[in-house]
């Protein structure tokens, strides 16, 4: 093989020719790749959402205009805005969001703890999998509001009460994701890091976690729903507290017909809910834009 | 395992009559059947077969993530890497990811204990070091999709190096690339090879790129896998994918090939 001890001693011009023809053929096919601003982004996926808005105030102001229900019923925007306006320079209202948004983290962060550790031990057993994966999606059918009965039962009119509907409106979703994405961690990759000799936890850590990182977001996003949900029922319900959390406003609201403090607390607990929906899709599309993946 | 240290005469594959079954009883299907093959360090064997001549299936085995029904295979302790028709990086890595991951659980793989793994800061110089062999240098920081097809190709290939394989598998690796980016990707893979005197087993159902490549053509049948006939190519290298001898070589063989794959439509 005397070729070899030319390709290493002297600048052959075939070993560059081949190291240009090949840098040239990255470089076009790397210029085909553009992408678009991030402001342009940005507006193409929030004008619809504002537009959407003012279709929906515009109809809503249409229905009161019609006369089908009496103002102290259901008042018009012009009535509404004013009023949340007022809620919004409120300590007490702020103090109540504080109480309602200490209760939803709290629960949140305990329903994606049990969720990850019962994910991950039903994701890990073959047995608990044939056991409780399907049952782990049935509860996902049951109306958070219809467990309060039973947690009023187990935890009186109390804080617990409502952690234990969140926590279990919330974790099966959440199970779910991180079930869903050991799952579809792709055969090819699992070969791959067997080759590279991942075993045991360095094949966890390395591989199955980071691989279903963006399931797992989105089971969190579900979870934040049903999560958000469960509080809202259990705050009308289970009243309780030094303040007025949201729950609590939306009642008092009701029992004194101040229909328009009423919709503007609705108003917020949209708001927030869709807030906080809106940052896990955030995360997941970041996730997957990093990744390649096409965003769902 | 034991690592033989400076043996020449020893074989880097031994293959022998291998074979493997799916199922048992009646429904059984035999993907492999008593294949024998010998690989001498630092050859470079092209093995050919239609569909359904388990070729991937030997190469699983090779790589020990299945095992044989009957026969063994020996590398003689020697680090196995397996590439693979998609280039199967981790997407949520940078390129360098990819390669320091390799380069952290090669210990683990061959066996050596922990303390050899290499630190840091080494990691980060043999990473760039590697880009450089597949003419990467500069891509380190992208992440896989943002790649081409051949490129991603290439990081494979480099992460295959990081292991320290002294013998490299490769499962149809450019099949799914156009004939351009194939063509150069032949040229730095036959460099890489020669450069590092790797042992490689390079599985493809294209003629022409076996015989551009191997130092031997080992032809296997379908269901099962079976070695037919062993072609060694006497040419010159480097070949030309469209040069006159390797295409002369390729139609010999591809008639071989066609009688074979005949048997199946009678």
């Amino acid at each position: 093989m005397a070729r070899d001890t030319d390709v290493i001693d002297t600048p052959d011009p075939a070993a560059n020719g081949l190291e240009r023809q090949i840098a040239g053929l990255d470089a076009l096919e790397m210029a085909a790749r553009s992408q678009h601003g991030v402001v342009r982004r940005a507006w193409a996926s929030t004008w619809p959402v504002l537009a959407a808005v003012a279709i929906a105030i515009v109809i809503w102001e249409i229905v009161v205009l019609s006369g089908w229900k009496p103002t102290y019923v259901l008042p018009g925007p012009g009535d509404v805005f004013p009023q949340l306006g007022k809620d919004l320079s409120e300590g007490a209202f702020w103090s109540g969001l504080g109480l309602t948004m200490r209760r939803a983290v709290m629960g949140f962060a305990l329903a994606i703890l049990v969720g990850a550790v019962l994910g991950a031990v039903v994701s890990r057993v073959r047995f608990l999998r044939v056991a409780f994966g399907s049952l782990i999606t049935g509860l996902q059918t049951m109306p958070s509001i219809a467990w309060f009965p039973l947690a009023i039962l187990l935890f009186q009119l109390s804080e617990s009460a409502i952690l234990f509907v969140i926590v279990i409106g919330a974790a099966p979703s959440i199970a779910n994701g991180l079930i869903a994405g050991v799952d579809y961690t792709p055969p090819i990759l699992l070969r791959a890091g067997k080759i590279l000799g991942l075993r045991g936890v360095a094949l966890y850590r390395h591989l199955i976690l980071p691989a279903s990182l963006p399931a797992f977001v989105t089971g969190l996003k579900q979870g934040w729903a049903f999560a958000w949900r469960s509080l809202m029922a259990g705050e009308l319900l289970v009243i309780i507290g030094h303040h007025a959390s949201l729950g609590v406003r939306l009642e008092y609201a009701r029992e004194n017909i101040d229909a328009p403090d009423m919709i503007a607390t609705m108003i917020i607990i949209l708001v927030i809910g869709i807030v906080i929906d809106r940052l896990f899709s955030a995360a997941d599309r970041t996730l997957r834009a990093r990744r390649g993946l096409e965003s769902s | 395992m034991i690592i033989e240290a400076g043996s020449t005469t020893v074989p880097a594959v031994t293959i022998e009559r291998v074979s493997k079954a799916y199922g048992t009883g009646r429904g059984a299907l035999l993907a492999l059947d008593k294949v024998s093959l010998t690989v001498a360090r630092g050859e470079f064997v092209s093995i050919l077969g239609a569909s359904g001549c388990g070729k991937s299936t030997l190469l699983s085995i090779i790589a020990n993530l299945d095992r044989p029904t009957l026969g063994s295979v020996d590398v003689g302790g020697a680090r196995v890497g397996l590439m693979f028709q998609e280039p199967a990086l981790f997407p949520w890595l940078t390129v360098n990811g990819n390669i320091e991951l390799a380069l952290r659980t090669r210990g683990r793989a061959g066996g050596a204990p922990r303390n050899q793994r290499s630190p840091k800061a080494e990691r980060r110089a043999r990473t760039a070091e590697l880009l450089e062999v597949v003419h990467l240098g500069g891509f380190g920081g992208k992440r896989p999709h943002e790649l081409s097809g051949g490129m991603r190709q290439r990081v494979a290939i480099a992460r295959a190096l990081a292991q320290e394989s002294d013998v490299l598998l490769m499962d149809e690796p450019f099949a799914a690339l156009d004939a351009m980016t194939r063509d150069l990707l032949h040229d730095e893979l036959e460099r890489i090879w020669s450069e590092r005197s790797l042992t490689v087993l390079f599985v493809t159902h294209n003629v022409r790129e076996a015989v551009r490549l191997g130092d031997r053509v080992v032809l296997l049948s379908s269901r099962p896998g079976r070695v037919v006939e062993e072609f060694p190519v006497p040419l010159d290298r480097p070949r030309r994918t469209d040069s006159g001898e390797v295409a002369s070589l390729a139609a010999k063989i591809t008639d071989r090939l066609r009688e074979e794959v005949g048997r199946h439509g009678a």
